[in-house]
């Protein structure tokens, strides 16, 4: 079944990695910029991950079937450092045009503080300013609560910002409700520890609906699993749910979300499952 | 937003015989956890703070919850709105120390 990992950071994957993605029916990939697992010394290692973002992932993507898309920011565990971010900001804009870049992302707070919200809200405004679609990581653990209800609360003093156009991310049972009733996107990450697992996000499913909710491996350096989707798949199958509706939320609503931006075009669609994938 | 009444296609019957298992396995798991800190020679880890949240945890399972992983989300979660002043620490713990709130 063709499916779209909305949230992958390939760059910290093997070629095997593509391979399983792309045998078990991943059609695209959207990557965020995002934290190496330490912070970068310079604007100009940033620059350089962009190109690697911009040029070298996507080729390597390309030789498996699979479309490789990117956001760029400076992300939400380097946003502490004010000057770092004010540098690496003004070199973003030369990078929006590429050819596969979607938007800003993914942005946001890691431990919620002053120099971290105002990080954010200079890429929210940068976004606004570009034009872009927005792409924000929510905190993890303890600090996804406030976090989740920060991120929300400074999104909304923008009278600019269309809910419709912005993906928050990394959603949990007790942060889903509150992103989407302000009419924000949302994805529920597949991890197996400090996340969702398949069968919770099949209950969320179950409790919500498909509408306006993804999901994602988030496949990074750390503990996690690439080839979440299709386990996810797995589980809704496991559970009864029908091939429509599957294809809704691994596939069409992805496609719905970014599809705003008119550089997302996929080599080739697959038509819609009709049938009883509604939502609530 | 309300939450809807869960539309499990899987009756309760048919839940139980394809996941008892599994979370039988997951709640030895954590019994196991528990018996291997009484035996590890450290008794000050009786005041962690995680582990009162994992113990507070517990209870939220045993009870009769409308929503028990949404209410055990929140035990481990920060209620705090104020933003930090500066960054403490990189990353998260997976609890909220509460003894930080009864110190302001």
């Amino acid at each position: 079944m063709p499916y779209i990992d909305l949230h992958a950071h390939m760059v910290s994957r093997s070629t095997d990695d593509y391979v399983q993605m792309a045998m078990t029916g991943c059609v695209a990939v959207t990557e965020p910029a995002f934290w190496a697992g330490w912070d970068r010394s310079s604007a100009d290692g940033f620059e350089d991950y962009f190109r690697q973002l911009t040029e070298f992932e996507p080729n390597r993507a390309a030789q498996y079937g699979i479309q490789h898309y990117a956001w760029l920011c400076l992300n939400p565990k380097e946003g502490e450092d004010r000057n770092l971010a004010r540098d690496v900001l003004a070199r973003i804009p030369k990078f929006l045009d590429r050819p596969t870049v979607l938007g800003i992302g993914e942005i946001g707070m890691n431990r919620v503080t002053r120099n971290e919200i105002a990080t954010f809200r200079d890429h929210v405004e940068l976004a606004l300013e570009h034009n872009q679609l927005i792409h924000i990581h929510t905190p993890h653990l303890e600090d996804k609560y406030k976090g989740t209800r920060t991120t929300i609360e400074t999104l909304l003093k923008y009278d600019k910002i269309d809910p419709a156009r912005v993906m928050i991310d990394h959603a949990e049972e007790h942060t889903l409700d509150m992103i989407l009733d302000n009419g924000f996107w949302t994805g529920v990450t597949l991890y197996p520890q400090t996340k969702v697992s398949p069968q919770r996000a099949v209950d969320m499913i179950e409790m919500y609906g498909p509408e306006r909710i993804c999901v994602a491996s988030a496949c990074d350096w750390g503990p996690s699993v690439p080839v979440a989707i299709p386990q996810f798949a797995l589980e809704m199958r496991r559970r009864k749910h029908s091939e429509a509706l599957i294809h809704r939320v691994i596939y069409e609503n992805p496609v719905a979300f970014l599809s705003q931006c008119p550089k997302f075009q996929l080599t080739r669609p697959v038509p819609s499952l009709a049938g009883a994938a509604g939502g609530r | 937003m309300d939450t809807p009444a869960s539309r499990s296609p899987l009756t309760r019957r048919q839940l139980v015989d394809a996941y008892f298992i599994e979370n039988r396995t997951r709640l030895l798991e954590v019994a196991a956890f528990l018996d291997r800190l009484d035996r590890a020679d450290d008794p000050e880890l009786a005041r962690d703070f995680r582990m009162d949240a994992l113990h507070e945890a517990l209870d939220v399972l045993r009870g009769e919850w409308p929503n028990r992983v949404k209410t055990m989300q929140m035990v481990f979660s920060d209620p705090t709105t104020e933003p930090l002043e500066a960054l403490d620490r990189k990353s998260a713990q997976g609890a909220f120390d509460k003894s930080k709130l009864e110190a302001r």
